[in-house]
């Protein structure tokens, strides 16, 4: 048991990883015996990432289950890996989708299925390392891991553009990660050492703090994606399998708000809060403009791929809000967007491997033949709208109350009254799709005697349905292990002798409740 | 305010479970075991609730005059500062609401049986029925606005499901779907109310004690004084509920924010606050409005409840008259310490309630559907019940909302009787003569025809002549004149009501029947209209007979009778009591407002009764095929509901439409051409590099030249998909540089 609790964090990493080498050199032929193997290792991962929650103290919000060790150049660059609150949840939030992902594609792939599941448990290995990865070469290096297994999967599983979406999103992630590379590098010169702890203690001026939060946040921004750099996440979810889309919308998208959170803002904390009113602004375009975008579009992937882009702004919303509940909710609002997209996607792909279409035009009147598919479109759909009591809710909420009373941000009450038009139009289209599917008549003679959910089936979304409603009606669950982590997480930004690149003085934050009422006057006007 | 325990998640609780049973169960179980299997757990569950509610009502009673029930179930979110619990509270104003909404919706669940009997979707009916029960009753007994607004949603859920439950019709799913998109842009007012509340108290400047031009301290002004102390004899229930004068706002509770606001300490730092120019209590107090418009199919946001009609005629009666649609009135009277401090809001609530009455009244005079004039009809009592709680009478509203619940539900399910009759026709030119045939459906339907209409004595008549008595009198409103041009509006309002009500009621009762001929042969099945089972005839005479007598225990203090229900209710408004004004209107004009009302309910009976008794004046058809362009005009008009519908289809609906997709362009061909343009560019750099690299350069490599080539050819390589090249190359050139810096340090 001591290899278990002393090295959980290697474990939960790399059992992925060795799964997928056992099945490339052992199971490369039989595709059956690699399912199976694939779906066990993944669920074994979901075990350990549950122990992982099991032992983790929420009240300090530090740096758990810490593992270090020298890696080269004497030390200087380490295998650091640690978890808080913050990497608990995402990491969770992996290891759930992991196995629902592998379990979801048995029936639906025909070739190459050992190359398949190597590469999902591949990927499951590179995106739990960037969570947890406390040394920046390291992170560095399974971040950069990530686009390989998930450039095969759009590339040879995808569909018929699936080389241009693949390059897209290849090229696209790739400059963004080059700028950021410069500055690791940089801050490696300066630092000496590639330690995180070590970079946060770094003392930079406000001018290079810009610099470099721009190198990082562009790198973040494509990946999250913020809007305009948007382009190719609906081109890569169109084109990506059912379970490409599934990581994609569920993980990789959070890797982009994760890193922007655990990175960008805390290092450069001067730079960040200049910049939080034009990420801000950014973020609430983002939202409207992609719920906007979702309502036209006439394939049922594609419109939740923009819904996404919709979600997200949400999630850069509340982080650039620079208040407790804001930070919060957007973390929430990322595992909360993983199971109900996540669940969209599977769900959608249910779908195209009965009617091999995903036009809206060529559905309708689905829900009389398919009731407990159209039930759990539903309550998903649901999810995903924040209907309070749902998982979407509670993010959203706080998201957009943190906002409302962010004194970082100029007109931080007109982006919440811009920013909540979202979560109208969310239910425009969600609605609007679920009509044109599921209600009125029947649209073609193919839709009569479509077979409802199967068994294998049931076991992908009974899990996610259960945490979208266990998550809306208790997020007290996640938030107190979240909470105190995001607070210490964002402690550089709110630092009361912050000097910001133009020498304003800085606004007391928020929620020093003591320091604004007791003692008062510090409010700002 | 004094709390004592009380386990009220109950009552929600039982109705969610039946729903979930019923949910998840019932297809399977109804195909075995037939119908019973269902109806008996979805019935008896709402009933078990209505018990418990009454058992609690009867412990408050018991109980001082502010006292409240409270259950904590657990907490809920607290991150930061916000602290919120799913915890339930039951004041006399949650009593009321507990014991209508349990009362009537299980009333309707008995009926529900008959009505909805031999129907494939049995099952879900009830489950989503249930868990419209479930919904309403956590609306009802929140304890704070975020469960609340749990509820708020939930009945807006429940509302789409069973206005769609006849899905395959494209024209009932739209409705759903309508119906939950306007909620959604009420919700929105809702939440923004929320937030600014939330905000507003929380950086309120707390103020010393002192004499009163002190306490104007600008926010955000010198107040280093701690706060103040919390046996502020103002305060006195702060104690019992564990908030201190000075203690910011860290929850949502009702008590908790109407504490603070009661402050005064505080008071003057809160109406202090100014936004977009206007006080931070009128702002908030307009928002919240804009969601109970939502709900409450007020203007601007009424046009979905008639469209809601689709749903099955239980489900109208039940959430589209006695409930759902009055959370909009329970919200203001649960905000009553908010909105009584803002004249500004009292004005808007009270003369869009009183415009949203005569407008609605209008349009039901001249509509068909037997359906659609009882949701005018309720959108116009609606408005009645806005007008008193923007006059600052909340018992009245309250008041109104009952009686209304009765006596509405009553005509609802009378029509649905009626429909069930006739073969499932809403058309009222193809009835007419039904008393002979459904004798009960026509009898209740009428008593409840006088109830809406205010006859004497009737339930109506207490409740609706209050509420114009209180227009009349009110001092608050900023107004001309106060509150007499809303007066007048609502006395219009109420001569269409009586007019309209007893225009259905000739229409559909006597004469003779007039769809035998041609539906009769369409169908197969022309037996002539028959009475509705006993199960469904029950609970018209129950609802008949409180639409009759309900309104007797809000008798008129001008009659120096007592007037239990505003008793009951005066400790829950009791905050807000000392800003309501009167106009000092006197008794004499009471009493002569009182005759005039019994007069206009006389006076639409029988106007109604000369034009449509038996179908015998030939004047409404004369009318109606008038040529003349005046009367034409204005009767298209009011017909076609002032097209309303079509504005708003043509502007908001198709404007956001055609804003979409002009977006969704400018994503494609901008933003992503930029994308695509650039990599065209890449890709051309990259192949002159590459001719250079083989004709000019050829071979000979140049050290400077080298690492643009490279990256030239390795850019290349990316492009035709051989990604593991330039991975392995970054690797590299990442290695070597880190191997330089270790030297160079």
């Amino acid at each position: 048991m001591a290899l278990v609790s002393d090295h959980i964090l290697s474990l939960v990493t790399f059992l992925p990883l060795a799964g997928a080498l056992v099945i490339l050199l052992c199971l490369a032929r039989r595709p059956t015996a690699a399912g199976w193997l694939a779906c066990g290792v993944a669920l074994a991962d979901l075990g350990l990432a549950v122990l992982l929650w099991l032992g983790y103290d929420p009240v300090p919000g530090t740096d758990q289950f810490v593992e270090r060790a020298a890696w080269f150049l004497g030390g200087r660059v380490q295998y650091h890996l640690a978890c808080d609150g913050i990497s608990l949840v995402l990491v969770l939030l992996t290891a759930l989708l992991g196995p629902l992902v592998i379990l979801s594609t048995k029936s639906s792939l025909s070739q190459r299925v050992p190359l398949f599941m190597a590469m999902a448990l591949f990927l499951q290995t590179a995106m739990i390392g960037t969570f947890l990865a406390r040394d920046m070469l390291l992170f560095y290096v399974f971040w950069e891991l990530m686009l390989i297994p998930m450039y095969f999967l759009i590339g040879i599983w995808g569909g018929p553009r699936r080389i241009y979406a693949a390059v897209k999103f290849f090229i696209f992630t790739m400059a963004g990660s080059v700028f950021m590379l410069v500055a690791i590098l940089y801050c490696w010169f300066k630092a000496g050492t590639m330690d995180l702890g070590a970079w946060l203690a770094l003392d930079l001026t406000p001018t290079e703090q810009l610099w470099l939060f721009a190198a990082f946040a562009l790198a973040f921004a494509i990946k999250v994606p913020i809007w305009p750099l948007h382009t190719w996440l609906p081109d890569a979810h169109v084109e990506a399998p059912t379970a490409g889309s599934v990581i994609l919308a569920g993980v990789l998208l959070k890797m982009g708000t994760y890193g922007l959170l655990r990175y960008a803002m805390p290092l450069f904390p001067a730079a960040a809060v200049t910049a939080a009113p034009v990420l801000a602004v950014l973020g609430v375009i983002g939202i409207v403009f992609g719920a906007l975008v979702a309502w036209v579009q006439t394939d049922v992937k594609k419109l939740v791929a923009y819904s996404s882009v919709s979600h997200l702004g949400f999630v850069v919303l509340g982080l650039f809000s620079l208040t407790a509940q804001g930070a919060t909710g957007g973390v929430f609002q990322m595992l909360a967007h993983g199971l109900s997209t996540g669940g969209l996607f599977l769900l959608v792909g249910i779908l195209y491997e009965r009617r091999h279409t995903r036009e809206l035009a060529d559905f309708g009147g689905l829900a009389h033949g398919m009731p407990a598919y159209a039930s759990v479109f539903l309550i998903t759909t649901l999810a995903s709208i924040g209907l309070p009591g749902l998982c979407g809710f509670v993010g959203e909420f706080l998201i957009l109350l943190g906002t409302f009373g962010s004194s970082q941000l100029p007109h931080a009450k007109l982006l919440v009254a811009v920013a909540a038009t979202g979560v109208i139009l969310g239910a425009i289209y969600m609605l609007w799709m679920y009509q044109k599917v599921f209600l009125g008549p029947l649209g073609s003679k193919k839709n009569q005697g479509l077979p409802d959910l199967a068994l294998r089936e049931w076991f992908v979304l009974v899990p996610l349905v259960v945490f979208m409603v266990w998550l809306g009606v208790g997020p007290n669950l996640v938030l107190a292990k979240v909470g105190p982590s995001v607070e210490r997480v964002l402690e550089p930004l709110t630092a009361p002798g912050l000097v910001l690149p133009h020498g304003d003085p800085r606004p007391a934050p928020l929620w020093a409740v003591p320091a604004v009422l007791g003692g008062g006057g510090e409010v700002a006007p | 305010m004094h709390l004592e325990h009380f386990p009220l998640g109950l009552i929600p609780l039982l109705p969610l479970l039946g729903a979930v049973y019923a949910g998840f169960f019932g297809a399977r179980l109804q195909r075995r075991w037939r119908e019973p299997v269902i109806y008996w757990p979805a019935i008896v569950l709402p009933w078990a609730s209505f018990v418990i509610t009454v058992v609690a009502v009867a412990k408050l009673a018991g109980a001082g005059h502010h006292t409240a029930l409270y259950h904590r179930a657990w907490s809920w979110l607290s991150v930061g500062s916000l602290q919120v619990d799913v915890a339930f509270q039951m004041d006399r104003l949650s009593a009321v609401m507990a014991l209508v909404v349990t009362l009537v919706g299980s009333l309707i669940h008995v009926y529900s049986r008959g009505y909805m009997k031999d129907d494939p979707g049995f099952w879900r009916f009830f489950s989503n029925m249930n868990l419209f029960m479930f919904a309403m009753l956590v609306l009802v007994l929140a304890d704070n606005f975020l469960l609340m607004f749990v509820g708020w949603e939930g009945v807006g859920l429940c509302s789409y499901l069973l206005i769609g439950f006849w899905y395959r019709e494209t024209k009932n799913a739209v409705a759903g779907m309508k119906a939950f998109i306007v909620n959604r842009i009420g919700d929105y007012g809702f939440s923004l109310g929320l937030f600014l509340l939330f905000w507003g108290l929380f950086l309120a400047p707390v103020v010393t004690t002192g004499d009163p031009g002190d306490r104007l301290a600008a926010p955000g002004g010198p107040h280093a004084a701690p706060a103040v102390d919390a046996a502020e004899p103002g305060a006195p229930a702060a104690a019992d509920t564990g908030i201190h004068g000075g203690a910011p706002l860290t929850s949502v509770t009702f008590r908790e924010v109407q504490t603070i606001v009661e402050d005064p300490a505080r008071r003057d730092g809160i109406l202090g606050q100014r936004v977009l120019g206007a006080g931070l209590i009128t702002v908030v107090c307009l928002l919240f409005f804009l969601g109970a418009a939502g709900k409450s199919a007020q203007i601007p946001l009424y046009v979905w409840l008639p469209d809601a009609m689709a749903g099955p005629t239980p489900v109208s009666a039940l959430i589209h008259a006695a409930t759902m649609v009055t959370a909009g009135v329970y919200l203001v009277a649960r905000l009553h310490f908010l909105f009584a401090a803002s004249a500004a809001a009292m004005t808007v609530v009270a003369t869009v309630g009183a415009l949203t009455a005569l407008f609605a009244a209008t349009i039901g005079l001249f509509q068909y559907d037997i359906k659609k004039v009882l949701a005018y009809s309720t959108v116009s009592q609606l408005g009645f019940m806005f007008l008193a709680a923007g006059v600052g009478a909340y018992w009245v509203a309250i008041f109104h909302l009952m009686t209304h619940a009765f006596f509405k539900a009553c005509l609802f399910l009378g029509s649905g009787s009626v429909i069930l009759g006739c073969h499932h026709e809403q058309d009222m030119r193809k009835m007419g003569g039904l008393r002979k045939l459904m004798p009960i459906t026509a009898v209740t339907y009428a008593l409840a025809a006088c109830a809406i209409a205010g006859f004497p004595f009737f339930s109506g008549f207490f409740s609706k002549d209050e509420i114009l008595w209180k227009a009349f009198d009110s001092g608050n409103l900023l107004l001309p004149g106060k509150g007499i041009a809303l007066w007048a509006l609502a006395a219009a309002a109420a001569l269409c009501t009586s007019f309209y009500m007893f225009r259905s009621y000739f229409l559909t009762f006597t004469g003779t029947y007039r769809g035998g001929q041609d539906a009769g042969h369409g169908h197969g099945h022309g037996h002539a209209p028959h009475e509705s089972p006993r199960s469904m005839t029950v609970v018209l005479v129950v609802l008949a007979a409180l639409a009759v007598g309900g309104g007797w225990i809000g008798l008129p203090i001008l009659w120096g009778l007592p007037n239990r229900f505003e008793q009951w209710l005066e400790p829950a408004f009791a905050g807000s009591h000392h800003l309501i004004e009167s106009a000092h209107r006197g008794h004499g004009a009471e009493w002569g407002l009182m005759a005039l009302s019994v007069a206009i309910a006389i006076a639409g009976w029988f106007a109604a009764r000369w034009l449509f008794r038996d179908g015998k004046n030939p004047i409404p058809a004369r009318l109606l095929a008038s040529s003349r362009p005046a009367v034409r005009g204005v009767y298209r008009t009011v017909f076609n509901k002032y097209y309303v519908d079509e504005f708003y289809g043509r502007v908001f609906v198709r404007g956001t439409r055609q804003l979409s997709e002009l977006l969704a362009r400018v994503d494609r061909d901008v933003v992503d051409g930029l994308v695509n343009l650039w990599g065209s560019v890449g890709r051309v750099v990259s192949d002159v590099q590459g001719m250079i690299d083989a004709h000019v350069v050829d071979g000979a490599v140049n050290a400077i030249g080298a690492g643009s080539v490279r990256l030239g050819r390795s850019l290349r390589r990316l492009q035709t998909g051989r990604i593991q090249s330039y991975v392995f190359g970054l690797t590299t050139g990442f290695v070597i540089l880190v191997v330089i810096g270790y030297l160079l340090a």
